[in-house]
């Protein structure tokens, strides 16, 4: 039949045999938007933007502090998780992320400088338990909040997270306060707090400090929302129309301040910085 | 009364035969008050050996039961002369989460809460007390008011969670509970809270963030539902169970965690086979409470809070 031959041929989707590679650690890296192949170190030159398509890939926290700041020192490396509810597995998933990144927990905070400028810093790691936020995160960024009030310092918080860590159950939601309180009395010190939120940033953690500064920046393409996508499936048997809780979706909706890339985010800071000194 | 529980049914059976007992007794005018009293005895027990060793799966069921007194019914028995007050003031009355001001024992006093319905209808209307960023803007509306009036604010905390949908997305659901969450930090007046049946991660802190929480003995308050937490990590939601145990989540976990900081008692049973004790032993915390934060100085009041909310938390380091 002449039908036929304008009939799409039926393929059958063979899955890749390998699993995802999305860490950084490989010669190549393939691009989450295009799909095409790049060469790791170029790709690490462009600040993980992919020189094809433009899109932001994940950076680690190394990554971006190396890709953002002038200079760093750490603060609080050495605070690390215990497993204080004897949760299943947990030491386990623990090791397994510190293995893989190096992190003894999924942020670094710090003291740095942009352009001259002097900040204090904290960097969220999506590749540390999906940057899942237990007492350490909390605790790292409420003594980062402290010492910024101390110093008289501005701060900048790159978050990027799946959430409240369950593991730890109930002192994890804690935590939401806890920073969020740590964040009062900075603004009550009359300090600037910048939000950078990237790729991907949920939960908790969209629903305490990433939404409070004063400015709220987030990168081209990052989801940011309250419910990600696998909790909208799970409890409420949802998905949302897509392009919702993209940065574009987030600007629209008077969420956030300004998408900036990242190419343009060193010297927007800078600027943001200079823009809150002075004043008559 | 709401469908028994599963390990309820052992004593609404024993229940049952009394009641039947009793009306038998009654009908053939015979004496069986001795068999009353043994059977009424057994039940007791029963009740007590039910009820003292509860797992938290059935804490976590109780503290869901749709009998259970809830926001409104707090609100009438505990409070006289409650004003209802509506709105965010920018874009809607979110019925999940309802206030308004009323004296507590001759005291102003803003009250706050999640509001589960009684029934269908009404459980639809207030969309099953899981607000949208507009109900979390009405609460903070209303105790900032409360702040420049100087009235103590009473927040009741009773949600599965936050809604979450598309709506909730567009309105910013995220900001509105951080910002409830930095705001409440800094109230210039006492802030108690109490969860009353669940207490759902984010939804229900951005009510919670206080001077004192106070928890009904039969209540939970946890980071995500223990049904989405095993969906999420075993990826088999009917795992809930050992979710719910892992979790460490009921009032007595968080009592020893530091994060709860007294359990009011409910009556044998729970909260929903006596309303009037519930009152009661509700009543007399919060005056208690009350009592103690009233004497505080603002300053004083807010570096307490402060150190209760940065105390939070266990690392190594």
């Amino acid at each position: 039949m002449l039908k036929d031959l304008f009939r799409k041929p039926k393929y059958v989707t063979v899955s890749p045999t390998a699993p995802k590679k999305d860490m950084p650690d490989g010669l190549w890296v393939k691009c989450s938007g295009c799909g095409e192949i790049l060469y790791n170190k170029e790709l690490t030159k462009n600040l993980k933007v992919c020189q094809k398509c433009g899109t932001h890939l994940r950076m680690t926290a190394r990554e971006r502090i190396e890709a953002t700041l002038d200079d760093f020192v750490e603060y609080d490396a050495d605070l690390s998780s215990v497993n204080t509810l004897n949760f299943p597995d947990y030491e386990d998933k623990l090791a397994k992320a510190q293995a893989a990144t190096g992190l003894q927990e999924g942020i670094l905070t710090g003291e740095g400088i942009i352009n001259g400028l002097s900040l204090v810093v904290g960097v969220m790691d999506s590749y540390f338990m999906m940057g899942s936020m237990g007492a350490v995160i909390g605790e790292k960024i409420t003594r980062a909040v402290e010492r910024a009030i101390a110093k008289k310092l501005p701060l900048i918080l790159f978050a990027t997270s799946g959430g409240a860590r369950m593991q730890e159950g109930t002192l994890a939601l804690m935590q939401m306060a806890k920073t969020s309180a740590a964040l009062a009395r900075l603004s009550a010190a009359g300090l600037l707090y910048i939000s950078v939120l990237t790729d991907p940033t949920f939960g908790g953690v969209t629903a305490s400090f990433a939404s409070l500064g004063d400015i709220v920046i987030a990168e081209p393409g990052a989801l940011i929302g309250f419910a990600g996508p696998r909790v909208l499936q799970q409890t409420m048997h949802q998905e949302l129309p897509p392009g919702a809780q993209t940065a574009k979706f987030n600007l629209e909706h008077g969420i956030i301040d300004m998408v900036v890339e990242r190419g343009q985010m060193k010297s927007m800071l800078a600027k943001l910085m200079r823009l809150h000194q002075g004043g008559c | 009364m709401a469908q028994p529980l599963e390990f309820e049914k052992p004593l609404v059976e024993l229940e049952a035969k009394i009641r039947e007992l009793k009306s038998f007794a009654e009908e053939k005018e015979l004496d069986l008050s001795d068999e009353i009293i043994t059977l009424e005895n057994k039940a007791t027990s029963l009740q007590r050996s039910i009820y003292g060793n509860l797992t938290a799966w059935q804490k976590t069921q109780i503290a869901r039961q749709p009998d259970r007194p809830n926001f409104y019914d707090y609100v009438q028995l505990l409070f006289t002369d409650f004003v209802e007050l509506h709105g965010d003031r920018a874009f809607a009355d979110d019925q999940a989460i309802a206030g308004g001001i009323a004296f507590f024992n001759g005291t102003p006093v803003t009250v706050v809460g999640h509001a589960k319905g009684k029934d269908t209808k009404e459980n639809i209307r207030r969309n099953f007390a899981m607000p949208h960023p507009e109900g979390y803007r009405k609460a903070l509306r209303l105790m900032r008011q409360a702040d420049k009036f100087g009235r103590p604010i009473i927040t009741f905390i009773d949600t599965q969670g936050a809604y979450s949908g598309l709506s909730a997305e567009e309105r910013g659901q995220g900001e509105a509970i951080a910002r409830n969450l930095i705001e409440m930090s800094m109230l210039k007046v006492p802030v108690i809270s109490v969860v009353i049946g669940e207490g759902g991660s984010g939804g229900a802190l951005a009510l919670g963030v206080g001077d004192r929480l106070l928890m009904l003995e039969h209540t939970f308050y946890s980071v995500i539902a223990p049904e989405s937490c095993a969906a999420i990590l075993w990826r088999d939601a009917a795992k809930a169970k050992e979710a719910a145990e892992a979790m460490k989540f009921t009032a007595q976990d968080l009592l020893r965690l530091g994060i709860c900081d007294e359990i009011v008692p409910e009556p044998l049973g729970g909260a929903q086979r006596d309303y009037a004790i519930t009152m009661e032993n509700l009543s007399k915390a919060l005056q208690a409470n009350l009592t103690d934060l009233c004497a505080l100085d603002t300053t004083d009041l807010l570096n307490k809070r402060y150190a209760k909310i940065r105390q939070v938390g266990v690392y190594s380091g």
